[in-house]
């Protein structure tokens, strides 16, 4: 059987006498959108860094189309297909929006000169940003800080995608718009992991689900059984089963 | 949908200008030792050195986060590798310049591996130890002149003309070597990284920049171009001494031109460094008045404008001499 594309082997991760995230296991396939659910505080940004080499976990593993990958740096990892982006957007506010994405398309898909400008503009039109090529980032506003945030994240041409947080706020037409843009993504085949509290949205388009509490993965499978789950619907949405 | 596609433009008006007004600049002082009185070309040469190193450091700080207070360690090295190229391997000194630029950068690595361990303020702390201990060692080889220093016999060899000139045509070198080396690195790819760095090394990182690696070459790149600085600027001092190379005093001199002009743009140090100049020329002779009026300038700067003159001018007028941006312009 072929390795999956994403494999979490056993993470746990400590702050001190914390544990943040406790033996999360999970694979993903390409095409797949796994939505990740979860209260405020149960480890779904640290999985993130963990995945994306920000932080080193204490034990476990990251592997990538079955290489282990948890050694690596990130700017290694995001060249070989994991694209992220920052829950709280850290835009390089000295560059133009054309200039942060291209950065991301000349170090992250490596990709140069002509190719790399097109690549940028792409994502641009993607994610909504062309009209505001030219603006300084430190000037934009808190949604245009998201829709950077994911513009960066494509321009790495990653095979997983992991977006967190990025419908936060947004009205009901964007946060459809951000759903049609992510469906689009997954039919070209990428990966995506979705953290997100806006749940409608996430359900719009997951094929999969998977439920944080504690650090502790509390359930995992098909969206709408997730839901239902009477562990979820306490743990999370607060509703007494 | 996708007809033609847009252009990336990288010239403004501004940046015409700045390119017109750098090339008249270099040609009149190409022709400066045919001209200039011998005082003025010694200060010239000061300028050139006290702004390459503002550069560097601008580099260093301003693009690389990397807060050092030890330049002056290559500083004394260039100097110091000037000297011992110069008087004892009986090198021609004027070509000794570079060559102490790549001692410095030699020294550089080895340095890196032990400062790069830290961040923040206990890197800008062991840039400092380092650079006493460089002063410290020098100051205990007698070879060297221990702490009384050596002058540059080499220099015996020319007369006083061919020497002027020769090392005022050094300096205009060493202007274009490092502000317009600068300017061409901060205009490349490997630039577009660097201004990300300074603004989100996080975001950076995860975004495929190698962010460890282009700060260890930053650091080797500033070395070089100050260990250049530091050689020319002894030679144009004719005598060093551990004191003077490797002293604290240069670090609240390029905090001043770096800060006070605007770090993180390349026009800052600029501006920072005739401040400098003007406010030594019209004050020099007060003693303890010509410092305190550094001091308040200073001051007065960093609360009124704390991005530094030329950064303050940027962004209210939009003027931009040195160019370093990418405009998208959509197809009419
Ligand atoms: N660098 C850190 N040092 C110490 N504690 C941390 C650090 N980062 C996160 N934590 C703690 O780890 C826990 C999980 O944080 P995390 O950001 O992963 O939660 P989250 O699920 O993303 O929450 P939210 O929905 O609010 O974004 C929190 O209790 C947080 O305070
Ligand atoms: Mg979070």
């Amino acid at each position: 059987m072929p390795s999956p594309l994403v494999e979490v082997r056993n993470v746990t991760k400590r702050y001190g006498a914390l544990t943040v995230t406790r033996d999360v296991s999970f694979s993903l396939e390409a095409g797949e959108v796994l939505g990740i659910l979860g209260p405020n505080g149960a480890g779904k940004t640290t999985l993130f860094n963990v995945i994306s080499g920000d932080v080193a976990p204490e034990s476990g593993h990251v592997l990538l189309s079955g290489v282990d990958v948890t050694k690596l740096r990130p700017h290694e990892r995001c060249r070989r297909g994991i694209g992220r982006s920052y829950q709280i957007a850290r835009p390089f506010g000295g560059l133009t929006v054309f200039e942060n994405v291209l950065v991301a398309a000349l170090f992250g898909a490596q990709s140069a000169g002509a190719d790399a400008n097109a690549r940028a503009v792409d994502v641009l039109d993607l994610t909504g940003l062309r009209s505001k090529a030219n603006r300084l980032a430190g000037g934009l506003t808190l949604l245009d800080r998201k829709r950077l945030e994911f513009a960066r994240a494509m321009a790495t041409d990653p095979k997983v995608l992991l977006l967190d947080e990025i419908a936060g706020g947004l009205t009901e037409h964007e946060a459809a718009e951000v759903v049609a843009v992510v469906r689009s993504i997954k039919e070209r085949g990428i990966a995506v992991v979705w953290i997100e509290h806006v749940v409608h949205a996430l359900v719009a388009v997951a094929t999969r689900m998977l439920v944080l509490a504690a650090g502790a993965k509390l359930a995992e499978g098909d969206p709408k059984d997730v839901l239902a789950s009477a562990d979820v619907r306490r743990v999370y949405m607060g509703i007494e089963a | 949908m996708t007809a033609a596609s847009p252009r990336v433009e990288r010239y403004s008006t501004g940046g015409r200008v700045g390119l017109v007004l750098a090339a008249a600049l270099v040609l009149a002082l190409l022709s400066g030792p045919f001209w200039l009185p011998s005082d003025a070309m010694r200060l010239v040469v000061q300028f050139a050195c006290l702004l390459a190193m503002s550069q560097m450091w601008n580099l260093l700080v301003g693009y690389g986060g990397l807060v050092s207070i030890g330049q002056q360690a290559y500083i004394g090295i260039g100097g110091y590798a000037l000297f011992v190229l110069a008087n004892q391997l009986g090198l021609n000194p004027f070509v000794s310049v570079p060559i102490a630029g790549v001692v410095a950068a030699l020294f550089a690595l080895p340095t890196s591996r032990v400062v790069f361990r830290l961040s923040g303020g206990y890197f800008a702390v062991a840039t400092w130890v380092v650079a006493e201990v460089y002063r410290l060692l020098v100051a205990n080889i007698s070879a060297l002149g221990s702490g009384a220093g050596v002058s540059l016999t080499a220099m015996l060899a020319y007369d006083k003309g061919t020497r002027e000139s020769i090392t005022f045509w050094l300096a205009v070198v060493l202007l274009i070597v490092t502000t317009g080396g600068v300017y061409w690195l901060l205009r490349s790819p490997l630039g577009l990284a660097l201004t990300a760095m300074r603004d989100s090394d996080i975001a950076a990182e995860s975004q495929g920049v190698a962010v460890g690696r282009i700060k260890l070459l930053v650091y080797v790149l500033a070395a070089f171009g100050t260990g250049c600085a530091g050689a020319l600027y002894f030679m144009n001092a004719l005598r060093i001494s551990p004191d003077a190379a490797f002293g604290m005093d240069w670090i609240p001199l390029l905090f001043f031109t770096v800060i006070i002009g605007g770090i993180g743009t390349i026009e800052g140090p600029i501006v920072g460094t005739l401040l400098y100049f003007t406010l030594r020329q019209v004050f020099g002779d007060y003693g303890a008045w010509y410092l305190i009026a550094l001091g308040v300038v200073a001051i007065v700067v960093m609360i009124r404008f704390p991005r530094g003159i030329y950064g303050e001018l940027a962004v209210r007028f939009g003027w931009r001499f040195f160019p370093i941006q990418r405009i998208l312009r959509e197809p009419k």
